[in-house]
């Protein structure tokens, strides 16, 4: 899932650099391996069809924004309003549901992709720092949400086949499960191959570089914006359709979470620099914690509340910052050799 | 003319403040009475407390995303106090005490971690106390075991209930410390080492400033604050929920010192902005509902102030 990593090296740094990074990704993918390999060889089960589709399908959403949140980072920007804007959507969804599954999955994706197009113009024109925009149309998102759902959940159609994105399977694997390896295949792809990608990082490795160069910059940034909010939105999609009702309540924290997994996916926040498939890894990284903490409450030997899961991820980032700070620190000396 | 600009950009959010009030004053009904003005200020004492912390470390250049956990871990520990009966907390008075001292220390000592990130492991303040965001409300629903803790307990609450003179006490603990903050801001070494440091880190190591320390000490600052606020919340509430206390209160902080005039770029700060930044969110609020607008759209509203408030200031700077 990494081999599509991409990974700029900026200037001279050479080979160090390429080795440093190398780890700095692998590291992420071996983390998960060691805890994959530790999960199977200590629970009954763990590796069964049931566990693994239920844990894809519940991850499915947390990968879906952490995915546009990876696209928004790498531009050097940074987007707190896709839990709203999941919340929102899924509301959209579930009142647009009873006309089919094919309406309701347009027009919940649409509202989130129409709101981040607004994140990206206001945080282009204006300039205003993203984490401020953002953080005021996560307020704005909220109280659309509550809004339109009048401050209680909706429930969706049973009847419209709508249920089907959320819960149903085809040959077995969970369809958010599909839908979700699509999206990092098709954003693997756009990173790694197109014009659109290489725009990306170059916009977060140096902006006024990339104004120079004549890159779109405001173009960029519109379009990362645009598809974070439109990924937001179809995590909407698969909440309201998961669980049977539309949630304008939902979705708190899920932006910090999402920028805990790219961060632990080797995505460095000051731009210019990631990858989509380490970001996937870090999802699933902080996702198995919650279902190892299951597991280990299952076999009776210890009892850990779930409310341990939060400290155990908190834990969890930190290993994974101070060690990616040495990494870097040593790539920096490196390159300065 | 240009006078006269710079004035508004410079006051603009007192101007704003004075316009709200005065719109209230005219097509508000009931507006001028005790209760309206004690349940708006009551409602904006403990963003501002956890505001002014806020302000002094954004003022560094840096952020503090963990200020609502750190409430939570604060009002944990305040309420497995005040239901303990094991020595020494059999004693009321020494009951009372710990109940207010330990919780804020906690917080405090949390925020000199967060300060330790920033500075010795040189984590970006946004990712560092997301460490705290995520696994600080997990420490204190451990603590508690996710468990509401309903106590009672007349003098510990007198911090959120009490009313000196008619004036409810968190008011009047919210006004001493924005002027002792503002104080310190305007006339010590402090003060200026901490603007020194948000205005150009650099130059401010080259000049010989003890950075780390400053940096430290003003996330043990906002640590300290949120564990103040905090004590509030579960006093006014007469029980302590871990997985409510403190809740947002990030972002209405936030807002607070953006609507304030305080740039997120660090450098400057103003502490009596902060006030009027939390009192004009909490005063749109008021009117909107005032005028039967749903809370939820008055959320729509306060996007649009944010981003406009912060949009003013940013041409000021430049």
């Amino acid at each position: 899932m990494t081999t599509d990593a991409a990974v700029r090296e900026r200037g001279d740094a050479g080979t160090f650099a390429r080795a440093g990074a190398l780890l700095q990704r692998n590291g992420v993918l071996l983390a998960l391996i060691a805890l994959i390999a530790f999960g199977a060889t200590r629970y009954d089960g763990f590796l069964s069809a049931y566990n693994v589709a239920s844990v894809l399908r519940f991850n499915s959403m947390f990968g879906l924004v952490a995915l546009g949140m990876c696209f928004v980072i790498m531009t050097g920007g940074i987007d707190l309003s896709v839990g709203s804007v999941a919340a929102l959507a899924s509301v959209v969804a579930a009142l647009i549901s009873p006309l089919g599954p094919g309406p309701a999955l347009g027009a919940a994706v649409l509202a989130g992709a129409l709101f981040g197009l607004g994140n990206g113009i206001i945080v282009a024109r204006t300039r205003i720092q993203p984490f401020v925009v953002t953080l005021a149309t996560l307020l704005a998102a909220r109280g659309l949400a509550l809004t339109l759902a009048n401050n209680t959940s909706v429930a969706v159609s049973y009847t419209s086949g709508f249920t089907f994105i959320g819960q149903g399977d085809v040959l077995g694997v969970p369809v958010p499960v599909i839908i979700l390896v699509v999206a990092y295949v098709a954003g693997s792809v756009v990173l790694n191959f197109t014009r659109f990608g290489r725009h990306v990082l170059a916009v977060g490795g140096n902006e006024e570089a990339g104004l120079l160069m004549g890159l779109g910059v405001t173009r960029v940034k519109l379009a990362v914006y645009t598809m974070s909010g439109a990924l937001a939105g179809l995590a909407g999609v698969i909440l309201a359709a998961q669980f049977g009702a539309g949630q304008p309540t939902e979705g708190l924290g899920w932006e910090l979470s999402a920028i805990a997994s790219v961060v632990v996916g080797g995505t460095l926040l000051t731009g210019g620099i990631g990858s989509v498939g380490a970001t996937l890894v870090g999802v699933l990284l902080l996702g198995l914690i919650f279902n190892i903490l299951n597991f280990e409450n299952g076999r009776g030997v210890i009892s850990l509340s779930a409310y341990w899961q939060s400290v155990i991820r908190g834990a969890f980032l930190l290993i994974v910052l101070v060690l990616q700070n040495r990494l870097t620190r040593r790539r920096d000396e490196a390159a300065r050799a | 003319m240009a006078a006269a600009r710079d004035a508004i950009r410079t006051y603009g959010a007192f101007v704003a403040l004075v316009l709200l009030v005065l719109y209230n004053l005219v097509f508000t009904p009931n507006f001028v009475s005790a209760q309206t003005i004690n349940v708006n200020l009551t409602q904006v004492a403990t963003i501002v407390i956890v505001g002014v912390g806020m302000t002094l470390v954004i003022a560094t250049g840096g952020i503090d995303l963990s200020v609502g956990s750190l409430m939570a871990i604060s009002g944990a520990l305040a309420g497995i106090i005040l239901l303990s009966s094991q020595p020494p907390f059999d004693n009321p008075a020494a009951k009372v005490a710990a109940a207010f001292v330990l919780p804020v220390l906690a917080a405090g000592a949390f925020g000199v971690f967060n300060g330790f990130q920033v500075t010795r492991l040189r984590i970006q303040p946004v990712i560092a106390t997301l460490v705290l965001f995520i696994a600080g409300r997990g420490i204190a629903q451990v603590m508690t075991n996710g468990n509401l803790q309903a106590f009672r307990n007349e003098s510990f609450q007198y911090i959120g209930l009490g009313r000196p003179f008619g004036i409810p006490f968190q008011v009047i603990l919210m006004l001493a410390i924005v002027a002792i903050v503002a104080w310190a801001m305007r006339a010590t070494i402090f003060g200026r080492y901490v603007l020194a440091v948000g205005g150009n880190e650099r130059a401010a190591r080259l000049a010989g400033l003890p950075v780390n320390r400053v940096k430290v000490a003003v996330y043990a600052i906002s640590g300290l604050l949120s564990g103040v606020a905090g004590l509030i919340v579960i006093s006014l509430n007469s029980s302590s929920d871990a997985n409510q206390v403190g809740l947002n209160m990030e972002l209405d902080a936030i807002a607070a010192v953006a609507v304030g005039g305080t740039p997120l770029t660090g450098g400057h700060a103003t502490v009596v902005g902060t006030l009027i930044g939390a009192c004009i969110m909490q005063l749109t609020r008021y009117t909107l509902l005032a005028h039967g607008i749903p809370d939820a759209l008055a959320l729509v509203v306060k996007a649009g102030i944010i981003v406009a408030a912060v949009n003013v200031q940013r041409q000021r700077s430049s």
